[in-house]
Order: structure tokens, then sequence, then C-alpha cells
């Protein structure tokens, strides 16, 4: 196991933990504040990427496209919010769980008969489509540097929005005691519906950035959606820095386990049993892990307090 | 006679007569629909017994049904193409007792972590668990991996062929009245008035004396192992079996089947199962994005319909 593979896996792993932390930001806010369980939030992820695909084409420029991608989002989850979302507020979990299956199921059609069926990739400007290398045998593509500066950025904005704005008072506020924010004269129904929409744009975000390395395609949106629950619900669901921390864990664990579980089976098993054994484990690694932190820990490694 | 016990054995007398009719006169395929029909209404009956009545929204048994077919496909695999020889087998009851046996026992183990928390954790930490085993399948590259695995030939049970279709539909007829039965009796037992009882109030079932874990872990193993069953009956029906067999959305639609019926009835899973595969029939004859107004639908029942069309069907009476 060589110093410079580790490396790059790390980075990897990272990229991928802030692409999740992405995701699972939007869930937990929208989950702790508006109690609701999206299973559409895939679909923004998806939306996301399509949209940003067909703005970069008409615009030309990748990170044009992302600007003017990113209110587009806002205002999709907007309208999602007062369509359909805002019914089921008061609705029990199951309701809700059901009534975002439908949009999921919506989306996936919508974009299949805007977009067609095949996936898009998004071309990426010359400076951003390059590599540089930092060492002799350590070359890191730019965008992924992008995508990682990007996450980061983005996660410390959230942090002072919730901590130390007016708005992430409200939010706060909303998120203790609805009932009792309401009385004090804040306008609850509008800040419900701005969270759903800047949790629709962090989502759509994620896919936007991962559009260039995989391709916009359907269905990209229902895998990450399971990874992004077992990320909020190992790091307490609800909790921003909850979301952050899963979110590093679990793209570290499963980059990491990915790359070298087969190495390390190797060294104790047989080469055929390995090959079986390596993948096997290593796409199970997250989930295990999960069962693990539940077991010690039910309610997850930080779990929102005064709730 | 309660109205809905009416209901479930007029379907049930429905399902045993018109598919075997369709058959004979030549109509196959109806035959084939309906067998899926009766299948999935098994799983869908075994999910009821945690949604409905328990109140525990397991967002995983689409993974059951994996586990059970799988339980036929592999050891059918090792039989044929060697390997595993402890494993190979084309004994029906061997496959059976797989197919329950491991789907009890994943049961158990996630069943044992999840059940100690509530709602939405619940719901997310079922969907990631079965999730695994999804992908645990797919990189199973000796099984077909994500291209899913042929099942070269059917259990082998004394005294019925399941390779004859009406014979198979028999069978998965007989296990749905079974299934029913026991959903139902277990529901009128000590044990199920706990099961209700911790759905309403578990503080005051547990000031009570009772164990609610214990009594809802029960149930979430025998509703596993049920599920597993169906999933013996789904590998011998399609003679294939794949990971997507498990995707998270066809928990999903499972759910689905339970809540349009009605949760914690008896015919709710039955007639929510036959309303959802009539009308994803129906529709995609006319588009082959029958997604779309099943999307809507479901937006609008959970919307408009609460309680499922049993519900409807109560609120006239």
């Amino acid at each position: 196991m060589d110093f410079a593979l580790v490396f790059v896996q790390m980075l990897n792993g990272l990229q991928l933990g802030l692409l999740l932390f992405l995701v699972a930001s939007g869930l937990t806010l929208v989950f702790g504040i508006l109690d609701f369980v999206n299973l559409a939030h895939g679909s923004l992820y998806m939306l996301g990427a399509f949209v940003c695909a067909s703005l970069t084409f008409l615009t030309g420029n990748f990170l044009i496209a992302i600007a003017l991608a990113l209110p587009v989002m806002a205002v999709i989850g907007w309208g999602i919010e007062r369509v359909v979302v805002r019914q089921l507020y008061r609705r029990d979990h199951l309701d809700q769980v059901l009534g975002s299956f439908g949009l999921l199921l919506v989306f996936d059609v919508a974009v299949h008969l805007i977009w067609g069926p095949a996936g898009i990739a998004i071309p990426l400007p010359a400076w951003l489509d390059t590599h540089i290398g930092l060492a002799e045998d350590v070359v890191i593509p730019v965008y992924r540097l992008l995508i990682i500066g990007t996450g980061l950025a983005v996660a410390a904005l959230l942090f002072w929005l919730v901590h130390h704005t007016r708005f992430g008072m409200l939010i706060r506020a909303g998120a203790s005691d609805r009932t009792m924010a309401g009385a004090l004269g804040i306008d609850i129904t509008r800040l419900f519906t701005l969270v759903f929409a800047l949790g629709a744009a962090l989502a759509g975000l994620a896919g936007m950035l991962v559009a260039p390395i995989t391709e916009a395609s359907i269905g990209m949106g229902n895998s990450v959606i399971i990874t992004a629950f077992v990320v909020i619900v190992v790091g307490g669901i609800g909790s921003m820095k909850g979301a952050f921390i899963g979110a590093m864990i679990i793209g570290l664990i499963d980059t990491l386990g990915r790359s070298f579980i087969d190495d390390g089976f190797r060294l104790i098993m047989g080469t055929a049993a390995a090959e079986t054994a390596g993948p096997a484990v290593s796409a199970m690694l997250i989930y295990l892990l999960m069962a693990v932190i539940l077991a010690l820990r039910p309610q997850g490694l930080f779990p929102p307090s005064g709730r | 006679m309660r109205r809905s016990d009416l209901l479930t054995l007029t379907l049930l007398a429905l399902l045993a007569v018109l598919p075997p009719v369709f058959f004979c006169t030549g109509h196959p395929f109806y035959l084939d629909l309906a067998t899926r029909l009766v299948i999935l209404a098994i799983a869908a009956t075994s999910l009821n017994l945690v949604l409905g009545y328990g109140g525990m929204v397991s967002f995983g048994h689409a993974a059951y049904i994996g586990i059970g077919a799988y339980a036929v496909g592999i050891p059918v695999y090792h039989d044929l193409w060697g390997g595993a020889a402890w494993l190979a087998s084309t004994s029906g009851w061997v496959h059976l007792a797989l197919a329950m046996g491991l789907s009890a026992l994943f049961a158990l183990g996630t069943g044992a972590i999840s059940l100690r928390t509530r709602g939405v954790h619940f719901i997310m930490i079922t969907m990631a668990f079965a999730q695994m085993v999804y992908y645990l399948f797919v990189s199973l590259g000796t099984y077909g991996g994500d291209d899913g695995l042929v099942i070269e030939h059917r259990s082998r049970l004394p005294g019925i062929s399941l390779d004859n279709p009406l014979q198979l539909y028999g069978l998965c007829l007989a296990v749905l009245v079974a299934t029913i039965v026991i959903v139902r009796t277990i529901m009128r037992s000590r044990f199920g008035q706990v099961i209700k009882g911790a759905r309403g109030n578990e503080e005051r079932m547990a000031t009570l004396g009772y164990n609610t874990y214990a009594y809802r872990l029960t149930a979430f193993v025998i509703a596993g192992a049920i599920a597993g069953l169906s999933g013996f009956l789904m590998g011998n029906f399609t003679a294939f079996i794949s990971p997507e067999m498990m995707a998270w959305t066809r928990s999903g639609e499972l759910m689905f089947m339970v809540i349009l019926g009605g949760t914690a009835t008896t015919p709710g899973p039955l007639l929510g199962t036959l309303i959802f595969i009539v009308t994803e029939e129906l529709l995609s004859h006319y588009t082959r994005h029958w997604q779309l107004p099943f999307g809507l639908m479901l937006i609008g029942v959970v919307l408009f319909m609460r309680g499922g069309l049993t519900g409807a069907f109560r609120r006239r009476e």
C-alpha cells in the first residue's frame, strides 16, 4: 500500500463526503425544521444535474450554468413545497413517505419526457479539465479540487447561516418549537417554504457538481438518497454538525473500503475467496458501520439537542 | 359474517376461479398476471402485520423477497455448475427452509437494531439495511451481480410440479390463504392485541408489564419469514432473480399496495395489490410512462383518500 495511492483515495473520499453533505444537509434541514421525510430529495439532486446540463449547453459555460441553475432549483423546491409538501406537514411520516415517493415517480418520468432516456455528459471548461501533479506520482484532477473547495465553502456558509444570522435564528426557533415560534410572530409558513427551497438548491448543487464526472442520468438520485439517509442516521437526524461529520465518515470509509479491503483480505485468505468477499464486504461496509453505531447510540452520534 | 371478511372471501374466490378459467380458455397471460398478484399479495399481507397493525413503517420489505428468491437460485446454481457442494440442492424443502430461515434471521438482526428507534429513524434504517442486501447481491459477480441470475430449474417438491403454471398458481393461492388466516389469527390473539396496543400507546403497554420490544421484534421476524416465503414463490415463478427486484422503490410499491387497500385490515393488502397490479397493467397498455399517472395517483391517494379503499368503503357504511 503506497502513500500516494492512500493520499489520492483520501481526497476522493473527502470529495464524496462533501457531495454527500450537500445532499444530507438539505435533508436534515427539511427534517429537522419541517419534520418532513422527503424521499424526493434525490429527485432534486437529479433535476439539478439535468437543469445544469441544459444551461451549460445554452450558455456554453459550466460555471455560469451552475449560477443560473441554483435559483432555478430553489424555485422548483418552492413550487413543490407549495403544491404538495405543505399539505403533508401535519400528517404522519407514513403519508409523507408515500407522498414524496409519488413525487419521485413523477419526477423520474418528467425527466425522461423532457431530456430523453439517455444520460447527458456535461463538458468542463478546459482549465478545469486538467490535472495537477503534487508529487512525482500524485496527480489530481483540478475539478476534484473545485468540488472539495465548493463543498467546504458551502458547509462554512451553512454553519454561518444557521448559527450567526437572523434567518438561522428563526430556523432554530422553528425547529425547537414550531407553535411557540409562530405565536411570537414568525411567519412559519414562509420560513418553511424558504427552508425547503434552500434544501432543494443544496441537493441540486450536489447533482450539478457530480454531473461532469458521472453524467446526469435518470435514477441517479435514487441511490444517493439512501446513502444520505445513512449519513444523517449516523450523524443524528436533524443535526447539521452530525450531517457534516457523518458525511465525512461515510465518504471516507466507503472510498477507502472499496480501494483497500480487497488487498487486506488477500493477506488473510486465499485470492479466490478474497475476490468474492472483498467486494461483498466493501459494498456493505457503510451499512455495517451504521448498524454498529446505532447499536451503541440509537439516536446517532450527534443528536440535536432541545428536541 | 363481518363485511371485511366477506370482501376477503369474495376476492379470494375470484382469484381461485377466474385465472384458471382464463388459462384453460387459452389466455395464459392472465394466469401469469394473477400469479404475480398473489405472490405480491402474500408479501403485502406480511407487511401489513408490521406496518398496519404494528405501526412500524418498515421500508425494506422487498429485501426479503430477494433473499427468498436467491435462496432458490443459488442452491440450484451450485447444483448445476458445481462449487459449494454443501449448498447445492434442487429440493424445494431446502430452498423453503433457506428462504424463510435466512429472512427470519435477517429480520431478527436488523429488527433488533432498528426497533430500538422510532418514527423516521426506523423508516430510514430499515431502508438502509434493505439497500445493504441489494448492494451485496450486486457485488456477488458469481451469481450474475447486476445482471441477475437465471434459475435453471424450479424447486422440486413432492406431488406437485412448479413447472406447471396451474399447479404453481394453486400453491401460491394456498399460501396466500394460509398467510391471510395466520395474520388474522395472530391479530385476534393476545399477542396481536399487545402489538396493536403498542401502536396506540406504547407507554401504557409497557406499564402494563409487556415487553413491547420483544413483541414487536417477534412480529417483525414473522413478517420477514412470510415475505421470504413469497420470495421463494417469486423465484420459482419468474425463474430469474436480479437485485433490481429488491431495489428500495420496490419496497415503496409494496407499502403503497398496503396503504391503497387500507392498513390494519384483513382484505386491505389483497385489495391494494389487486388494484395496483391491474392499474399498472392497464396503464402500461396506453403508455410506456405508466409511472407518471401512477405517481400522481399515489399523491392523490395520500392527499385525499385517507384510510385507503377499505377506509372509503367503511365510511360509506
